[in-house]
Formats: structure tokens, C-alpha cells, sequence
């Protein structure tokens, strides 16, 4: 294993989040922040509570989802991205590293800056509502996972896109409205029985169910669900990433 | 001399049915500066790609040191330095992280005082903390062979490393190839202009779509443009050489003339006394003049020879 370089590309990326410190970092801190005072005080004072929690803490774990899954996806995107834009892209696949090291280096940033801003989220969740974490071990590992995952996805689709629209267009797409519908400001068991249904086909469903079950102890669907979706996901992205090493798809010619 | 890189039989044949290159054969010695020599399109960049990992190959093999450039990649490629064609650097980094991050690329412990050896070789040493926006183009282009120098490779690659670039600057990275050649770097350079492959290498290799036509020891072919032709033009046609003349190398011209040739480089041209032999043998000269064939004419000749 070529550990500089995994540390180079790591160092490389995390130094780009820092120099660009307002609009990695705090603004996503901004907009979840206005989430809670939009769904949290405004809407959440006429809701009450949801399954005995009430709703501004009930949406904790959705707002972290709906950022980490966005930034995660985004950040490994943009980070792949960026160098075949540029074409700098010519010295990774000219250095003596394996495509493999080049995946730890860039998902592994991606994934710490994403799993940074959930946690900053959830530092800034405590100061407007009340929160008890319920599994903190289970809390820390769906986020850690999720933070991987995603980042995977974001990769694929960085190394996959051929312009910067395309670039947005999964994000935007895909995982927003798969986060929003997926139970990030409500329960399942609020939806009509054939959303319910339909729900199910939604892959972050299980993601945040799995999550809120590590804040409150109770989940939309069951827990083993929840970690068998996560394993999967990651199972299919590797996979993917395996397939484009060994093709060279859109990397080298 | 140590063969450092070999490449034989590499063919390239893109996915949309175009033959990039058809079957290269090419060895380089290890210290020697070798500059390619091409029109666009000849193949140098694809050639040059495939030996350092950014393109694959269609059939063939390439071995640095003896390492395979696939199977042992990572021994291969540490071997290699690339300065790209394209100035493709971070815009918004400083010099130095930049060439941190291509040292750490390559497996390398940070190493900076050695990146400010590397640094001050390419007076690039008072830009280090600047952003690489800031730059001018002249010292992007040395940024990249930082970048490229900066894990201690025994081959660099410069590709059109003077495309682009003013007269002075193009007088400085002649002077930089050569230090490079003083510490022991065998430089494989692109270019298409002859005289920049005159003022640096010591082997010339002519690339023409996607063959090498040849590859000759640069003084061979500066000997081979020594040759000079003296053209004269007599009062009179005459339709063969004079035997009191035989003893030189004298061809008839079309117009009836004479033409000689001799080496312009040698001490002794033999023009004093042809000139003499010439009015002994009752010839009068109505005029004289000479030519000298250029690398460009041969280059010219080469490329129109394999475009035939």
C-alpha cells in the first residue's frame, strides 16, 4: 500500500475544505439551522409530539441525514470531479497507486468532512431542542457508515459525470427528494397505508429510520433492516467502484 | 549505456477504429536526452501516455529498468517524471502544497527541503508560497516540472514543453534540460520544432503518424546537414562530367551544370582547387551558389517519403 499518497490525496482534499471553510462547513450549519427554526418552532409548536418525542427533536436525525447524504455525495463527486475538469487528473494515473489507494484517499476525505458536519449539526441541534441519544455506539457507526457510503456514490458518480450539470444532477435529483420522502420531518406511520407501501422502495427510508432508532429507540422499520440496507448500498457501490478499475471507465483511454 | 526504457512493438488503436500508433519500437539510454520530433496528430502524446500510465495500450510492451510498466507499475512509475503538454494545475493552491501533494503521490516521506532544491533549480524558489493562479504561464509551466521532478525520477517526460512560449522562456527550459542532463535525468522531450530538438538532445527520433521513421545520433544528422552542395552554372551546357574532373565528386545538374558536394564542417572543402582544375579543364563559370539541406528538409523528406 502506498500510504503517502492515500495521505497526500487526504491531506489535499481536507485542506480544500478548510481554505473554503463558509461555504463547506457553515453553510450547511446555516441552512439546518433555518430547518429548525422553520419546521421545528414554527410547524413543530402545532405537531406536538411524534411516537412521545417531540417534533423539533423527532427531526434531529433526518436533518443530519439530509445534509450528511447531500455533502458526503457532493463532496466525493466534486473531489474526483474537479482534477479530470482541471487535468490534474493525469498525475493520479501516472502515480505509482493503485486505483484502489485512490478511492481511500478521496472517499475518506469526503467522508470525514461530511461525518464533521453532522456532528457540528447535531452540536448545533442542542441548542434548540432538547436531545438524548438513546444508542450512541449505533448513532456514531449508521453515521460513519453513511458518511462512507454516500461518499462512494459520490465518487462513482464524479468519475461518471462529463460536465458539471450532470454533475448536480443525482444530487439534486435522486437523493434530495429521496431524503424528503425517505422520513426526514415525519414518521411513515403518518402516510396513507399505500404511501407506506410505497415508501419501502426508498432506500434512505431504512437509512434514517435506523439512525432516529439510535437517537430514540424507536424505528419506522426494524433495525436489522436498517443495517442490511446500509450493507448493501455499500456492497453495490464497491462493487461499481470495482467494475470502473478494472475497465478504466472514463478514466483512461 | 544502460537501456532505461524500452518500448517494442506498441500499437494504439483507439475505440472509435483510430490507429494511433502502429507498432513502436524505441530505446532509450539512461542520461540521454532524446527528443522526438513530429506534426500534430504523429502520435507523440499517445506514445507518451501509454508509457506513463494515463492511456493503455492496444499490443506491445514497455519495460523502465526492467520493470513492466503494467505488472510492476509502482517501480515503473516511480522511474518517471511527466511534465503534461497542458498546463493543468490547481489554480487556487500554493506552489508548494502542490508539489507536496505530487510528492506524497509518488510515495515519498514530505520531504520540503528537498522540494526547495527542486525549487530553486527552476528559479521558482521565491513563488513557493504563491498561489498558482497568480503565476505567469512561463512559471506554471515550471511549476509542473517541480511537480514532475519533485519524487527524484530517472526519466522525465517533457511534452511540447516549450508550446506556447516566448523566445526567452523557451532559452530557459533549454538551459533547465540541461541541468537536468548534468544530475543524470534522461529527458525524453516533444517538440515540433527542429531547432529546439537541435539545441537539446543528443538523439533525435522522427514520429509521423503513428511511426517512428528513424532515430539517429544528433551529430550524425547535423554531419548529414554538413553536407553542402556548390552549384555551378556554366556559360556553356555540357552534357558529362570532364575527365580531368573525374577525381571529384562532381554529378551533372539539370541545366547542364555541375554540382558538388563536400563537407562544409571538414577543414578541407577541395573548392579552391576544383575552382582552378574548373578553368584548367576550360570550363567558365557563369555563376556559383550553395545549399545545404536543413533537419527541416530531411524532416519534410521523411514525413512526405511515409505520407506517399
Amino acid at each position: 500500500m502506498n500510504w503517502n499518497a492515500i495521505a497526500a490525496i487526504y491531506r489535499f482534499e481536507m485542506a480544500r475544505t478548510f481554505r473554503t471553510l463558509v461555504q463547506s462547513v457553515i453553510s450547511p450549519v446555516l441552512s439546518t439551522s433555518l430547518y429548525f427554526i422553520v419546521f421545528g418552532a414554527a410547524i413543530g409548536s402545532r405537531i406536538d409530539q411524534v411516537e412521545g418525542v417531540s417534533y423539533g427533536a423527532f427531526i434531529v436525525p433526518g436533518l443530519i441525514m439530509l445534509t450528511v447524504l447531500t455533502q458526503s455525495t457532493s463532496n466525493a463527486s466534486f473531489g474526483i470531479y474537479f482534477p479530470k475538469f482541471i487535468g490534474t487528473v493525469y498525475e493520479l494515473l501516472s502515480a505509482p497507486i493503485s486505483f484502489f489507494e485512490i478511492v481511500i484517499g478521496y472517499v475518506g476525505a469526503a467522508a470525514t468532512k461530511a461525518f464533521m458536519i453532522g456532528i457540528i449539526i447535531l452540536i448545533t441541534a442542542h441548542f434548540f431542542v432538547d436531545l438524548t441519544i438513546a444508542h450512541p455506539v449505533w448513532m456514531l457507526l449508521f453515521l460513519v457508515l453513511t458518511c462512507i457510503s454516500f461518499a462512494l456514490l459520490g465518487f462513482i458518480i464524479g468519475i461518471w459525470a462529463g460536465n458539471f450539470e450532470q454533475l448536480q444532477l443525482v444530487p439534486m435529483l435522486v437523493i434530495t427528494p429521496l431524503v424528503f420522502l425517505g422520513g426526514s420531518f415525519y414518521s411513515i406511520s403518518m402516510l396513507p397505508p399505500v404511501w407506506q407501501t410505497i415508501t419501502l422502495f426508498n432506500p434512505v427510508v431504512y437509512l434514517i429510520s435506523g439512525f432516529r432508532w439510535a437517537f430514540f429507540g424507536q424505528a419506522d422499520v426494524a433495525l436489522g433492516w436498517s443495517v442490511a440496507a446500509i450493507v448493501v448500498f455499500m456492497a453495490a457501490c464497491l462493487f461499481t467502484i470495482g467494475w470502473i478499475f478494472r475497465t478504466g471507465y472514463k478514466l483512461r483511454s | 549505456m544502460a537501456t532505461i526504457l524500452n518500448v517494442s512493438g506498441v500499437t494504439k488503436t483507439y475505440e472509435g477504429g483510430h490507429q494511433a500508433l502502429k507498432g513502436v519500437d524505441l530505446e532509450i539510454d539512461e542520461g540521454e536526452i532524446l527528443a522526438l520530433l513530429g506534426p500534430n496528430g504523429a502520435g507523440k502524446t499517445t506514445l507518451i501516455s501509454i508509457i506513463c500510465g494515463i492511456s493503455t495500450l492496444t499490443s506491445g510492451a514497455i519495460t523502465v529498468a526492467g520493470f513492466d510498466h503494467m505488472k510492476d507499475f509502482r517501480e515503473a512509475r516511480n522511474l518517471i517524471g511527466l511534465v503534461p503538454q497542458e498546463i493543468n494545475l490547481e489554480p487556487f493552491e500554493t506552489v508548494m502544497n502542490s508539489v507536496r501533494f505530487s510528492r506524497g503521490l509518488f510515495g515519498k516521506p514530505r520531504d520540503d527541503a528537498r522540494i526547495e532544491e527542486i525549487l530553486k533549480l527552476l528559479s521558482l524558489h521565491d513563488k513557493k508560497d504563491n498561489r498558482i493562479m497568480t503565476l505567469s504561464g512561463g512559471m506554471k509551466r515550471r511549476v509542473l516540472i517541480a511537480k514532475a521532478l519533485c519524487h527524484d525520477p530517472k526519466i522525465l517526460f517533457l511534452d511540447e514543453p516549450t508550446a506556447g512560449v516566448d523566445v526567452e522562456l523557451r532559452k530557459d527550459m533549454w538551459e533547465i534540460v540541461a541541468r537536468l542532463k548534468e544530475t543524470g535525468v534522461t529527458v525524453i522531450l516533444t517538440t515540433h520544432y527542429i531547432e529546439e530538438a537541435e539545441a537539446m538532445a543528443d538523439r533525435i527520433g522522427v514520429i509521423s503518424k503513428g511511426e517512428i521513421l528513424l532515430v539517429e545520433e544528433k551529430d550524425a544528422l547535423i554531419k548529414r546537414l554538413g553536407q553542402k552542395e556548390l552549384l555551378i552554372e556554366l556559360d556553356a551546357p555540357i552534357d558529362a562530367v570532364p575527365e580531368a574532373l573525374s577525381h571529384y565528386p562532381l554529378t551533372l545538374s539539370d541545366e547542364g551544370g555541375l554540382i558538388y558536394s563536400y563537407d562544409a564542417q571538414a577543414g578541407h572543402t577541395g573548392i579552391t582547387g576544383l575552382l582552378s582544375d574548373l578553368r584548367e579543364a576550360g570550363l567558365h563559370l557563369a555563376d556559383l551558389s550553395t545549399r545545404q539541406s536543413s533537419l527541416e528538409d530531411i524532416f519534410v523528406d521523411l514525413v512526405k517519403e511515409d505520407a506517399a
